[in-house]
């Protein structure tokens, strides 16, 4: 006994560092002692994964060998498309004529045309024939040009300059990379050349409009190219859609091959060409590239012609693929209606507060009103968080088998991504949660705000998905807190591949941290909003 | 010798006074007032605001349904019914004045008959001036876009067979959301649970049927979700919709009756 002694009070005592652990403490405490939120919570988990596994799975998939094969189902529908080099899934087929090239050197060419066929959609005419049924045009994404590349098994790393179809002069490479160069389609009267040269790992492309003055469209580095390199000249055209976007979720996709013809001359190498003759076949042909395998080359004295069919880009969900794909957040389409159910228990942990005035308990036990939005908002956020994590961890976990044992290919990604996603989504979740919060402080009436939550997280995709023109959906997704979905994007919407970039496909007009970035944004405003009126108001 | 004649009234009998004290209750309270103004309100800025983003250069074909796109309105409005439906309901609950209510007028399925009749008489009159407004909008604005008349897109005129069975049917479509949303709400009492679950019901079939690959099961949820009544809106590709236009208005109106009856049952078998 000390008596007389007056101790000070050890600093981790201090009212001020107690209090808000306290505060959470107490928020903590009222949260899991009434039973219909902790109830509700266990629903929102389930109907999330219970949707997103309906909603991603529950597909058949069959297919056939040729017009007389035996039918197939499932897993045996699933093509092995090739891995390129950065790990993802890739298109690489397209008809390649080429030399060895024994370390560094250049080649120079003359592109003077580009044309192309396409079909029009018409299954029946496809089964006739690779090329019944088509009509002329080259599609915005048909290429034509140079290519060097470690090999001619899909999936090399390659560096390829090309004149497209409607996109101009393009430096590509490893599939991901893609660079523009000279602008405008190319002609008779106005030709392009095209060089690439190799010096070690670096491939430059440089073009021209006249062949005397030159630009640097791109350099690429391609780590593991042997010293001898196949180069030369390719086309390949990829799958032509045309989209009509109509009413309530009646995109109408029309879908078929193409090819495209390009007609090359004044060929000039410089290094050690050690084959000396040319030769052309078809790389990568095969189901995994739908209308492959007619491609040729004819040379007449300077001028080949070149003709190909197929894509060098990334592998895309969408009607670009060849067979059904998907991505890996794909089973995570539950989470709009978990969503639903959060934002409801958020909402009436604060608006309930008010319903039998408890508040005024609440903020005589702790008076700092701030402290009470933020214990609230913390404790919400954790909650959230956990139950976005259990859901997003259980539907993918479940979704992601089944989808592949019914035959859809499953687009691989990177662990890193795969853990974004997954936690991203998790985030987003707990983001919501805070942002109901703060709009049950400000309303402090539970339709009201539950309303506005909804209302702001769900109805801008729902319109950006059925009712709205691509365009005016986009600005949706950019400005509201629905851009927060974006975080949960694993494929980058790469502007070269061909595909039909809808948000339910999973192409969000923002790029993931971005999205994410804007929904924090709109979650501070929220917090300081509520903050504000929570301090000026009577509780 | 006294015999006990018991009373036997006619089932309507008080119908006009509870139809009375209902539409006394609600136009008093100043809350439906507003949510009535921001029914018009916001219908109509957000249908302008579609027609607003969306534009159809010349010499390009753009499948756009004019009528439809007007009327995008409706997909924010029918929350804001919701709102309107749920709180008579879920208000007398939070206060306790059900008690009081029902001691007045004790046949309870006639209590929530009177009530859904006042609601709904007060949604289908603000429904009509906001599709109303939105059509003017289309008007004002889509021919300037490109969205005109000689070009092939639907007249935003009522004078047109289509756009008024779009009009009509999405007024009667507000109008039945109302009934969709007070039937939940007599079962569910809590306005916070019932506003999640009608716009659930309202937001997640479509959203979550962007995500749906199976196409038969894409086609089922389209045609018997509660919102399949919102098809009435369209005007071009009509062969290819889920469901006909008032073929998808009857499906959400079985979706009203059901939940308006299961609300009416709840009423009466519960204490209150």
């Amino acid at each position: 006994m000390n008596s007389g002694v007056i101790t000070p009070r050890p600093p981790e005592l201090r009212p001020d560092r107690v209090s808000f652990a306290r505060s959470l403490l107490a928020e903590w405490v009222k949260f899991r002692t009434v039973r219909g939120w902790v109830i509700a919570m266990i629903i929102a988990v389930l109907v999330t994964v219970f949707l997103g596994i309906f909603a991603a799975g529950n597909v058949n998939i069959g297919c056939q060998n040729g017009p007389n094969g035996p039918v197939l189902t499932g897993k045996a529908c699933v093509p092995n498309y090739p891995i390129g080099p950065g790990g993802e899934a890739v298109t690489d087929s397209y008809y390649f004529v080429r030399q060895q090239l024994a370390g560094n050197g250049s080649i120079t060419v003359r592109v003077t045309s580009l044309t192309g066929l396409h079909g029009a959609g018409n299954a029946q005419a496809a089964r006739q024939g690779p090329l019944a049924g088509m009509t002329k045009g080259v599609v915005p994404w048909a290429k034509g040009g140079l290519i060097l590349t470690s090999g001619t098994k899909p999936g090399s790393a390659y560096a390829a300059l090309m004149v497209t179809g409607g996109h101009g002069v393009r430096m590509e490479y490893d599939y991901t990379h893609d660079t523009a160069g000279l602008p405008g389609s190319v002609t008779a009267t106005s030709p392009r050349w095209l060089r690439l040269t190799r010096s070690g790992d670096t491939i430059a492309g440089y073009d021209s409009a006249d062949g005397r003055h030159w630009s640097l469209v791109g350099t690429a580095q391609l780590s593991g190219l042997p010293a001898t390199a196949q180069a030369g000249m390719f086309a390949t055209s990829p799958i032509y859609t045309v989209t009509t976007p109509g009413g309530i979720g009646t995109t109408s996709i029309q879908s078929g091959p193409s090819q495209a013809t390009a007609v090359f001359d004044d060929v000039s190498l410089r290094g050690s060409w050690p084959t000396k003759t040319w030769t052309g076949n078809n790389v990568g042909k095969g189901p995994a590239a739908p209308g492959t395998g007619f491609g040729y080359f004819r040379r007449s004295g300077s001028a080949f012609t070149v003709s190909g069919s197929g894509d060098i880009a990334p592998l895309v969900a969408g009607p670009g693929a060849a067979s059904p794909t998907s991505t890996f957040e794909q089973p995570l389409a539950g989470l709009f209606a978990g969503l639903i159910a959060i934002v409801v228990v958020a909402v009436m942990f604060f608006t309930a507060e008010y319903r039998r005035g408890l508040i005024r308990t609440t903020l005589a036990a702790d008076p700092r009103r701030g402290r009470v939005l933020a214990a609230k908002a913390v404790v919400a956020a954790a909650v959230a968080f956990a139950a976005g994590l259990v859901a997003a961890i259980l539907a993918i976990s479940i979704g992601l088998p089944r989808q592949r044992n019914q035959g859809s290919y499953v687009l691989p990604v990177s662990t890193l991504t795969e853990v974004r996603v997954i936690v991203g989504a998790a985030a987003m979740v707990a983001l919501v949660a805070v942002l109901a919060v703060a709009i049950g402080a400000m309303l402090r009436r539970s339709a009201a705000a539950v309303t506005v939550a909804i209302v702001v997280i769900v109805l801008p995709f729902l319109l950006a998905v059925t009712v709205l023109p691509a365009s005016a959906g986009a600005w949706l997704l950019r400005l509201t807190p629905a851009a927060g979905f974006a975080i949960e994007q694993s494929i980058p919407s790469y502007p070269q591949a061909t595909t039909v970039f809808s948000p339910a496909q999973g192409n969000y007009p923002l790029p993931p941290w971005v999205g994410f970035a804007v929904l924090c944004a709109w979650v501070i405003v929220a917090l300081a909003g509520a903050y504000a009126l929570l301090r000026r108001r009577d509780a | 010798m006294s015999q006990v004649t018991a009373l036997r009234y006619p089932v309507w009998t008080g119908w006009r006074e509870a139809l009375r004290a209902e539409w006394t209750k609600l136009i008093t309270a100043p809350g439906p007032a507003w949510l009535l103004a921001a029914v018009v309100g916001l219908t109509v800025t957000v249908g302008a605001a579609a027609d607003g983003a969306t534009r159809c250069p010349p010499g390009m074909t753009c499948s756009v349904d004019t009528v439809k796109l007007s009327l995008t309105g409706v997909q924010l409005g029918q929350a804001i019914v919701a709102i309107l439906a749920v709180l008579p309901v879920c208000n007398e609950y939070s206060t306790g004045m059900i008690r009081l209510t029902l001691t007045a007028m004790p046949r309870r399925p006639m209590v929530l008959a009177a009530k859904a009749s006042a609601v709904t008489g007060l949604v289908l009159v603000a429904a009509a001036f906001a599709v109303l407004g939105s059509l003017v909008a289309g008007v004002l604005i889509l021919p300037g876009h490109g969205f005109s008349a000689a070009r092939g897109f639907t007249e935003l005129s009522l004078a047109y067979g289509l756009t008024q069975r779009a009009a009509v049917g999405s007024v009667l479509y507000l109008g039945l959301i109302a009934v969709l949303s007070m039937g939940i709400a007599a079962m569910v009492r809590d306005s916070a649970v019932t506003i999640g679950l009608a716009l659930g019901l309202l937001y997640l079939f479509p959203v979550i049927n962007s995500f749906v690959g199976n196409q038969t099961w894409h086609n089922r949820i389209a045609r018997y979700s509660p919102t399949a009544g919102l098809n009435v809106q369209t005007t071009t590709g009509l062969h290819s919709l889920p469901i006909g236009p008032w073929g998808g208005l009857g499906v959400t109106a079985l979706w009203a009756a059901a939940a308006l009856l299961a609300g009416g049952l709840a009423l009466r078998i519960r204490d209150a």
